[in-house]
Order: structure tokens, then C-alpha cells, then sequence
């Protein structure tokens, strides 16, 4: 009894037991999140090549960066590839969702084959499409042959190896789409749905004054989600072109690896990561700001 | 209407065939004598020959490259549910200053890309010596912000009174997080389990930057070096690609639900 009561009457701190069961956390924490995080911004005001002294050359770097055309091609063809690569995935996965949210037979079934790409690896996905999008005796351009048409060389070509990319992308992230916008779907109150069709309104009709109206807080964290991956983009273009052909598909991550890893130029490479952060934090900053005007949150 | 419905079931068919085309045409190709030389497979094969395997696992020491990523993406795992449980037993549990702050500053970790700390965290790792050592891989995942903030919201769905009852019965804080709330996490444990496995088993960029010689690799890295050496052994690439897919299928097959119920949740404010 009297234990009892003096849990619940003194208000007791467990501080000490806290640090214990924080510490296992929070010192990893510390060490290799925000110790970097800040080393990032010393060395990013260096011009450090990760061997000779240590220099401070204070915003040079960005400067340097923000002068150069490298700069700007290299965020081009990030968001190049989110340009290409969000729309198809929203669309198909939409496509997907509203038909797996029917009755339709065996929707278990291709909701799992449908995902099944998400749990591969970038790198084993970007070497299967590298030999199905193969400029000769690749799948696709067999296909396309059969019926007349003269297949492109993919990612042997500067104009068509960002669209090579953007294809595989898409194939492993439909399905992570797909899962998203069904679990918002089977959310969506059918009152509302069945008060639209004793209105009258007809299948689109619905889909556009009703579903995506109450569907916009998934499809909202779908955009946010896709663009902050999208603009780090990496694994894929890393084993799918190396950046090339040319630097047709250099983008901002395989520039910073680049110079970091292969120029061994850490100080430039820490301010372009800056840079990127500080992108994100915007896209992120003016989505958010923007989902005012079209995102319903229901009561 | 059952028109309608037969035509979607149809359309969801030809649709699910087409997103597991790629599967099947990576094994296939695995298995086709002469795709090493670009050969494309028949739509149906004539011959299993799985000698492009064979190559594989001799000449690239495969096995210990498989037993890198299993070795990795086993204790990164462990590491994360170990950590992960016990700060939320912090958080959900106990009393403390700064509680509210402390929980927010872990969520924002969330925040911020890993691409912003590669190049420190890097220079941090060589500076510890540990370049090219499991250790490298291992440290900077050990804690998982996700998975503290998914394993806090189960251990809340935990009633109190099963807490108060056991410190009637004299059980300190560990053993009510062990015995009393750890038994009742599963779902929980599973769903981040899976997350975290998967993870680990498919990262690319910190272990393509820290793990430097061959032995040391893990698949993804693995792959992606074997591309470089086989360009247009197809054969040899595919059986790569089907090796490093198969464990998470399996895992995939078994813990179907907890990854899918995991995702959707996820895009549920």
C-alpha cells in the first residue's frame, strides 16, 4: 500500500535513470551526428584536401561554388531528375491505389508484387535496368524493335541516360507510393464518397471533388518525401552512368562524393553539402508553406 | 459491374506482370549460357546453367562478402532495437527535466542529410583509426531516431498499471523494462527490425566511402565493384544482383505485413 503511494502522491524525478537509459543513445548521437554536423561547417571555411594543413579561407568556398557553372549544372540535373522522376511515380502510384482500393480479387497479391522492388537494393535495381535498358540485346529495346521502333542508347546517350535513371527510380519506388496513398485512401471516410454519388456525380467527378481532396495530407507527405530523396539522389546514378555520359547525369551528390572522395577536395565538398542542406531546408520550408492552399486536414 | 471489375483485375494483372518482369529477367539471364557475351536470353529458358554462380562465389569470395553484410546488418539491427528501447523507456516512462527538449532534439536529427556529414564523419572515422573496419560502418548507425520514435509510441499503447503492478512486486526500472515491457513490444520490435535490416543490407554510400579493400565490402559495394570488372558479363552481374536480392525476398515474404502496415503508417499524421 504505502509503496504504492508514494509513486503516485511525491512528483519524483528520475534523472540518473534517465542519463542511463538516454546514454546508449545520445553518445553516438553526439559523436557521429552532431559533431560532424559541425565539423562540416569548419572544414566547409577550409581548404583542406584531407592530407596537408589545415587552412581557413572562410567563405571562399562558397563563393567559388556559388560562381560556377559546374554549380548550377549539377543542381540542374538533380532536379532534372525529380522533375521526371516525382510525376511518374505519384501518377502510377495513384493509379495503383485507387485500384487496389476495389474489391477487385487477389488485391493482396498485387499490392505485394507491386512493392516487392522497394525492398531490393539501389544497386542491384540500377545493374538490372543498366542490362534491360542495353542499347543492344537489352529487353526494352527488343521490344520496341518488334514493333518498328529504333530503341535510343539509354544510358550510353547524354540526352536519354537521365530518363534510363528516372525509369529504374521509378520501378523500385512505385510500390512505397502505391502502400502510401492506399493506406490514405482506406481513411477516407466513405460517407462523404456515398453522399457524392447520391449527388449524381460520376466516377471522375468524385475522384476530383471528393478522393483528392481528402486524400491531399498523404499525397502532401508523398511530394515532401519524394523531393527530399530525390534531390540526394546517388546510388542510383553512381552505378547506372558515374555522372556521364559527359556529365549529363552529374548530380549534386556524385559531385560531392567526387570531390571529396576522388579530388579529395573536403572543403569544397562540405560547402556544396552545406549548400544542398540549405536547398532542401528551402524546398521543404516552401512545400509546407504551400500546402496551405491544397492540403484538407480532416477535423 | 462485373464487367468492370474483370477488366481491372486484368489491367492489376498485366500491370504486376510488368513490375516483376525485371526479376524474372535477371534470373533468367543468370542462368543463360552466352549471356556473358550479351547474349539476351530466350523469353523462356532452354537450359538452367548455373555456372555464372559458380564464378561468382570463386573467383570474388562471395560468401565472405555475404557474411559482411549479414554480420553488419545483424548487429546494426540489435544496436538499434537495444538503443531505440531503451531511450524510449526514457521517454515514455520516466520523469525528468528537459524531457519534451531532449525527445525534440533527437527528432530533429531526422532532419538533417546524411550527405552533410559524409565528408567529418569521414575525416572523424580515419581520425579514430577505424577506416576500413566494421566498426566504421557500425558506429554511426547505432542509434536510430526512427526507431526511438516508433518503439516511444508502442511502449505508450503499454497500459501503466502493468508498470505499477510489478513495482508493488519489487521490480526496479530495468527489470519493468525487460520483463514487464520489452514481452509486450513485438509488433513494434518487428516492424523496426525489418526497417532496420533492410536498411543496413541495402546502404550503399557510407560503406562504398569507409570500407576500402576488397574483403571488407558488403554486397551492395560488392556489386557495384563487380560491375566495374564484368561490364558485359551479364550473366555474372544478374547472378550478383539475384544473390543480394534473395535474403530480403525471404524476409519480405515473412514479414510482408509488418513492413507494409509500417509503411502506411508512416504517411498517417
Amino acid at each position: 500500500m504505502s509503496a504504492k503511494n508514494s509513486v503516485s502522491r511525491r512528483p519524483r524525478s528520475d534523472a540518473w535513470v534517465a542519463v542511463a537509459f538516454l546514454a546508449p543513445s545520445a553518445i553516438p548521437m553526439l559523436l557521429f551526428v552532431f559533431v560532424p554536423m559541425f565539423g562540416a561547417l569548419l572544414v566547409s571555411a577550409s581548404s583542406w584536401n584531407l592530407i596537408g594543413d589545415f587552412e581557413f579561407i572562410g567563405i571562399d568556398n562558397y563563393i567559388k561554388l556559388l560562381t560556377s557553372e559546374k554549380t548550377l549544372l549539377v543542381f540542374g540535373n538533380s532536379f532534372y531528375y525529380v522533375a521526371g522522376y516525382l510525376p511518374t511515380v505519384f501518377l502510377i502510384g495513384l493509379l495503383f491505389a485507387l485500384a487496389l482500393n476495389t474489391k477487385v480479387k487477389g488485391r493482396f497479391a498485387f499490392r505485394a508484387a507491386f512493392f516487392l522492388p522497394v525492398v531490393t537494393s539501389w544497386i542491384a535495381v540500377s545493374i538490372v535496368w543498366r542490362w534491360l535498358l542495353n542499347p543492344s540485346n537489352g529487353v526494352v529495346n527488343t521490344i520496341l524493335e518488334s514493333v518498328g521502333i529504333d530503341g535510343p542508347g539509354w544510358w550510353t546517350d547524354p540526352v536519354w541516360a537521365m530518363p534510363a535513371i528516372i525509369i529504374a527510380s521509378s520501378w523500385k519506388d512505385i510500390g512505397f507510393v502505391t502502400i502510401i496513398l492506399l493506406a490514405g485512401l482506406q481513411n477516407i471516410n466513405q460517407d462523404h464518397i456515398e453522399a457524392a454519388m447520391l449527388d449524381g456525380a460520376n466516377w471522375f467527378k468524385r475522384l476530383f471533388s471528393v478522393v483528392l481532396p481528402m486524400l491531399s495530407p498523404s499525397i502532401f507527405f508523398v511530394f515532401v518525401i519524394s523531393m527530399i530523396n530525390g534531390i540526394q539522389v546517388f546510388d542510383q546514378v553512381y552505378a547506372m552512368t558515374g555522372g556521364g555520359p559527359g556529365d549529363s547525369t552529374r548530380v549534386v551528390m556524385q559531385q560531392i562524393y567526387d570531390l571529396s572522395f576522388r579530388y579529395g577536395k573536403a572543403g569544397e565538398a562540405a560547402a556544396l553539402s552545406w549548400l544542398l542542406f540549405i536547398v532542401i531546408m528551402l524546398v521543404t520550408a516552401f512545400q509546407n508553406y504551400g500546402q496551405r492552399k491544397w492540403v484538407h486536414y480532416a477535423d | 459491374m462485373r464487367i468492370k471489375r474483370l477488366a481491372l483485375f486484368i489491367v492489376l494483372l498485366v500491370s504486376a506482370l510488368a513490375m516483376l518482369f525485371p526479376f524474372y529477367w535477371s534470373f533468367l539471364t543468370s542462368v543463360t549460357p552466352g549471356a556473358s557475351v550479351g547474349k539476351a536470353p530466350n523469353w523462356l529458358p532452354e537450359a538452367l546453367d548455373f555456372s555464372a554462380y559458380a564464378q561468382l562465389f570463386e573467383q570474388l569470395d562471395f560468401w565472405r562478402i555475404i557474411g559482411n553484410s549479414v554480420f553488419i546488418a545483424a548487429l546494426t539491427t540489435v544496436f538499434q532495437i537495444s538503443t531505440g528501447s531503451l531511450a524510449a523507456y526514457a521517454f515514455s516512462r520516466l520523469t525528468f527535466r528537459f524531457k519534451n527538449t531532449i525527445f525534440l532534439v533527437y527528432l530533429a536529427t531526422l532532419m538533417i542529410p546524411f550527405q552533410v556529414l559524409i565528408v567529418p564523419l569521414f575525416i572523424e572515422l580515419r581520425f579514430l583509426g577505424l577506416i576500413n573496419t566494421y566498426w566504421a560502418v557500425l558506429l554511426p548507425t547505432i542509434a536510430s531516431a526512427f526507431g526511438i520514435f516508433l518503439m516511444r509510441q508502442a511502449m505508450n499503447q503499454i497500459p501503466l498499471q502493468l508498470d505499477e503492478a510489478a513495482r508493488i512486486d519489487g521490480a526496479g526500472h530495468l527489470r519493468i523494462f525487460s520483463s514487464v515491457l520489452m514481452p509486450n513490444m513485438g509488433p513494434a520490435i518487428a516492424t523496426f527490425a525489418v526497417f532496420s535490416f533492410m536498411g543496413s543490407w541495402n546502404s550503399f554510400l557510407w560503406p562504398l566511402v569507409v570500407l576500402r579493400s576488397a574483403e571488407m565490402q558488403t554486397l551492395p559495394v560488392a556489386l557495384a565493384r563487380l560491375q566495374g570488372q564484368y561490364t558485359t558479363a551479364w550473366d555474372v552481374l544478374m547472378a550478383g544482383s539475384v544473390v543480394s536480392i534473395i535474403p530480403m525476398l525471404i524476409i519480405y515474404i515473412f514479414a510482408q505485413r509488418y513492413v507494409v502496415q509500417g509503411i502506411a503508417n508512416s504517411g498517417i499524421k
